[in-house]
């Protein structure tokens, strides 16, 4: 009997134990799949829910219900991965043997990282949206709170999401315009980027909606502290930014399990194949979702897209075939705008984003890089999807893990 | 495009970035410091080398990275090329402008 190991059974680990187990015979192949935690958060919704569109109930249902029969869920602290070895250590002293690792232990955030973040204003009026305990502790102030300035920031690439910031900034603007207090807040969207996203066509129009929506952008900023007293972040060039609250998106890491285990770069993310999705380092080990360090986009949709393709591979490699350097970056984010629209974006490593319509070339139904109503009933109807379709492995039809180039417009 | 840099016709890009570094020489540098009013010392001489050896490498630069590089930190990166260190620095010294990652 041989042995796979996943570690993390989030998006990416769920998604890929369910492939796993309906590809291999049981005979031979045990899973088993490790996790600390008990539950499992749908992490799009941490966006909705300061602003009261989700609940906790929305976002929360437990790992146990998503891992098919047939793979062995273990809640334990991993310690470390001693991959010389080929082994597992778990903090209660366990060891787990594996002839192939999978590595989805995601990102977290780290604010730590940044002098002052973690200070005295923590949860008063410094939050982040990343954690579900920080998007409540959000919610509850922003129920309460009675306008002043609002600063949206960006601490340093690459993070989770890298449109969520952004949409968050939207999504205020509309909550406050129905609050009718828009005029008591000001709104600064604060970037380490030049412009508003990474991606030129795409930071086209989001700066549009951004001046539109009477946001201030802010960009190449730097940060290297945040004052407590002053209620200010401040660059290392000296630039400082007011606010009453900030929320903040800290630096974003891989798990400390990585430096534990000499597995990983300096933000603990794990060196890795961008088109096999294996380690660089260790042959019988591949790595998806956040915890690689691949130059895709650290999101969900990049998990379902990758899980697909490393399935096959996976597959491959037990049966001493050469891998598919199959791959391509794909992402596809819905952007949620406010009131009620949302723009859609689709693109891989080699293509930014652009209009278009998706799936159905020429037809749509959703329309590329432009707002629109549909667009938001798809980001609705997706956590539906994540929860029904995509966790369980199941193909989304219409939608190929690999970009797809017509009904787009690149020029 | 053309552009006449220090007597010499460079390829660059829309932005100023030479887009082939063979044609970088040390005049090259300084006309494009000139530019960005910066005035080369022996320091920015040091983290101009360092990001050449880091590019040639094939290493993605980021301010973090060159914080944590030894060769400079992040206080005196802004300070020898004020404003947004990485994007003057790496026009100075001939190589692309980095592409945060996504």
């Amino acid at each position: 009997m041989k042995r796979i190991v996943i570690l993390g059974a989030g998006t990416a680990g769920t998604m890929m134990a369910n492939h796993l187990r309906h590809e291999l015979d049981k005979e031979d192949w045990e899973i088993q799949i490790i996790d600390e935690r008990e539950e499992h958060h749908y992490q799009p919704g941490y966006l909705f829910l300061p602003f009261d569109i989700y609940s906790p109930e929305d976002i929360i249902k437990s790992i146990k219900e998503f891992i098919p029969k047939g793979v062995k869920l273990l809640t334990a602290k991993i310690d470390q991965v001693i991959a010389e070895k080929n082994m597992v250590l778990l903090q209660n002293g366990d060891q787990l043997h594996y002839n192939v690792l999978i590595v989805a232990t995601g990102a977290k955030i780290a604010p730590e990282e940044i002098p002052g973040m973690k200070g005295s204003e923590w949860q008063k009026s410094v939050f982040d949206f990343y954690t579900f305990e920080g998007s409540l502790a959000l919610r509850n102030k922003l129920r309460e709170w009675e306008g002043g300035k609002l600063v949206v920031h960006i601490t340093e690439m690459p993070i989770k999401c890298p449109v969520a910031p952004l949409e968050f900034a939207f999504l205020a603007d509309s909550f406050f315009k129905h609050k009718k207090m828009r005029d008591k807040v000001e709104i600064t969207y604060v970037t380490p980027l030049s412009g508003a996203f990474t991606k030129p066509k795409a930071t086209e129009a989001l700066e549009h909606l951004l001046s539109e929506k009477n946001i201030q952008i802010e960009s190449d900023f730097a940060i290297a502290e945040v004052n407590n007293e002053t209620k200010q972040i401040i660059d290392y060039g000296g630039r400082a930014i007011d606010f009453d609250l900030l929320v903040t998106v800290p630096t974003n890491k891989g798990d400390a399990l990585m430096e534990r285990s000499g597995l990983g770069d300096d933000l603990n993310y794990i060196p890795t194949n961008k088109a096999t999705l294996q380690s660089l380092k260790y042959e019988n080990m591949f790595v998806l979702g956040d915890a690689s360090n691949i130059p895709a986009s650290k999101a969900g949709s990049v998990a379902h897209f990758e899980a697909e393709i490393l399935t096959e591979n996976i597959l491959h490699y037990i049966n001493g075939e050469p891998l598919k350097e199959e791959f391509d970056g794909h992402a596809n984010c819905f952007i949620e705008t406010g009131n009620g629209k949302a723009l859609l974006i689709d693109f891989n490593y080699t293509h930014e984003p652009v209009e278009g319509t998706f799936p159905f070339p020429g037809i749509g139904p959703m329309r590329l890089l432009k707002e629109s109503r549909m667009n938001h009933m798809g980001k609705l109807a997706f956590r539906w999807i994540y929860w029904n379709v995509l966790l369980k492995g199941t193909h989304i039809p219409f939608v190929s893990a690999t970009m797809q180039e017509s009904g787009k417009n690149f020029n | 495009m053309e552009k006449l840099i220090a007597g010499k016709s460079i390829e660059v890009n829309e932005e100023g970035y030479l887009t082939k570094f063979a044609q970088w020489d040390k005049t090259v540098g300084e006309e494009l410091a000139k530019e960005a009013n910066i005035d080369l010392s022996d320091r920015h001489w040091e983290v101009l080398n360092y990001l050449q050896t880091e590019h040639k490498n094939e290493v993605a630069l980021s301010i973090r990275r060159i914080g944590k590089s030894g060769i400079v930190d992040i206080k005196e990166f802004y300070a020898l090329f004020p404003n947004a260190p990485l994007k003057t620095a790496t026009k100075i010294a001939g190589i692309p402008k980095p592409a945060s990652c996504i």
